[in-house]
């Protein structure tokens, strides 16, 4: 080992920087936050339980989708049996008008990227 | 509780009553529970078709009530340059709707009348056989559906199609809708759309917004299946044609001229 300074420091370097963004949030707390979702409905219960729709909301989504698109099933009965019209526009959207203070918050914290339902389905107040 | 003779027969009376009343009137408790939907039941067919009546389209001429109110219920953009142009139901003048179908002593003026054109929902559709996502199928009541999730816009469809029907999303289409529908989806850029026989409406009990909108009830839509329908019954007193049909497409919109 003829420059085992010169490797060291460098290696020590290279941890340092490719663990910097780690370091970086760590250091400015960004990271360490719970997201906040604001519920702006009067509704106490979601068309699944709370811990489904936290967990599972997208696969419920998916099959909504399914359900009205592919096989023209546009009722959902709840866990509770309680009715809803299948959809994310009109169901929904109407309870979590919210997007930037609902799904926005989570999304962004844990970097799920923008989800392309936004391309087509229309978010209020965001169109006039 | 004693229950004398009066009482016993009241009671299932009434009850009879109601049974027999749901019976007749048909149940409507599961419809008005849903939050979100008409009390009106959905509208279910077996073979969905329409019956348009040029004679009593031609009554008013440069009429687009039925093309205003379908574009703005499933907010179809409007763009200036016909290369990018979407449309769901348009004005065909007859010689390009019905080739093949005139002669040289056709009735005056009739080659250069316009025609309410729109997709045909074949019952054998050149579309669905080429859809390599099967993003648009055949429904069992014969609607020609698309599902924009699962289109990836490589327009077989488009080339498929003999009637033009469908369109192309070439640019983002939402800056060009005018009057945007906050019920309906628009759709992005890169998809084929095109007419569905207004399925989000035949779900609420709703006809097709264009035949709602015609108030000389120029356009009639009905279930061909049931011989009591209306669309049955102008088919028997009226000699009507289809658009292109030695293709064998089978298209189930059809013209009294």
């Amino acid at each position: 080992m003829h420059d085992a300074g010169k490797i060291i420091g460098g290696l020590i370097i290279f941890l340092a920087l490719i663990t910097s963004p780690i370091w970086y949030n760590m250091a400015s707390g960004k990271a360490d936050y719970t997201p906040e979702l604001k519920y702006v409905t009067t509704e106490k219960q979601c068309v699944m339980p709370t811990e489904y729709m936290r967990a599972r909301h997208m696969d419920l989504l998916n099959e909504w989708r399914n359900a009205v698109v592919r096989d023209g099933i546009r009722v959902h009965t709840s866990h509770e049996g309680r009715k809803f019209n299948i959809s994310l526009t009109n169901t929904c959207m109407d309870c979590h008008s919210n997007k930037t203070d609902f799904c926005d918050q989570c999304h962004n914290y844990s970097a799920v990227g923008q989800p392309n339902c936004w391309d087509c389905h229309i978010v209020p107040g965001e169109v006039q | 509780m004693e229950i004398d003779r009066r009482k016993f027969l009241t009671i299932a009376g009434i009850t009879a009553a109601t049974t027999i009343g749901k019976k007749v009137i048909g149940d409507t408790t599961d419809v008005e529970q849903i939050a979100g939907l008409p009390q009106k039941s959905p509208l279910v067919g077996h073979r969905w078709a329409m019956v348009i009546d040029t004679r009593k389209c031609r009554e008013k001429s440069g009429c687009t009530k039925c093309i205003d109110a379908c574009h703005s219920a499933h907010n179809v953009p409007q763009f200036d340059n016909p290369k990018d142009e979407v449309k769901w139901i348009w004005k065909e003048h007859y010689k390009e709707a019905f080739p093949n179908q005139e002669h040289e002593h056709v009735k005056e003026g009739l080659l250069e009348m316009p025609a309410i054109v729109m997709c045909n929902h074949c019952d054998n559709p050149p579309c669905v056989r080429v859809c390599p996502t099967q993003s648009t199928w055949k429904r069992d009541d014969g609607i020609v559906m698309m599902d924009m999730h699962r289109c990836i816009g490589c327009r077989y469809c488009i080339a498929a199609c003999p009637y033009g029907s469908r369109s192309f999303n070439w640019r983002d289409p939402r800056p060009f809708i005018k009057n945007l529908n906050k019920e309906y989806p628009t759709r992005t850029r890169g998809v084929v759309e095109k007419c569905n026989f207004c399925a989000e409406r035949l779900a609420k009990g709703l006809h097709p917004a264009c035949v709602d909108a015609c108030e000389e009830k120029a356009l009639v839509f009905g279930d061909l299946e049931d011989p009591e329908s209306e669309v049955r019954a102008l088919l028997r007193e009226n000699y009507a044609i289809r658009r292109k049909p030695a293709l064998g497409t089978n298209p189930e919109v059809y013209y009294i001229v």
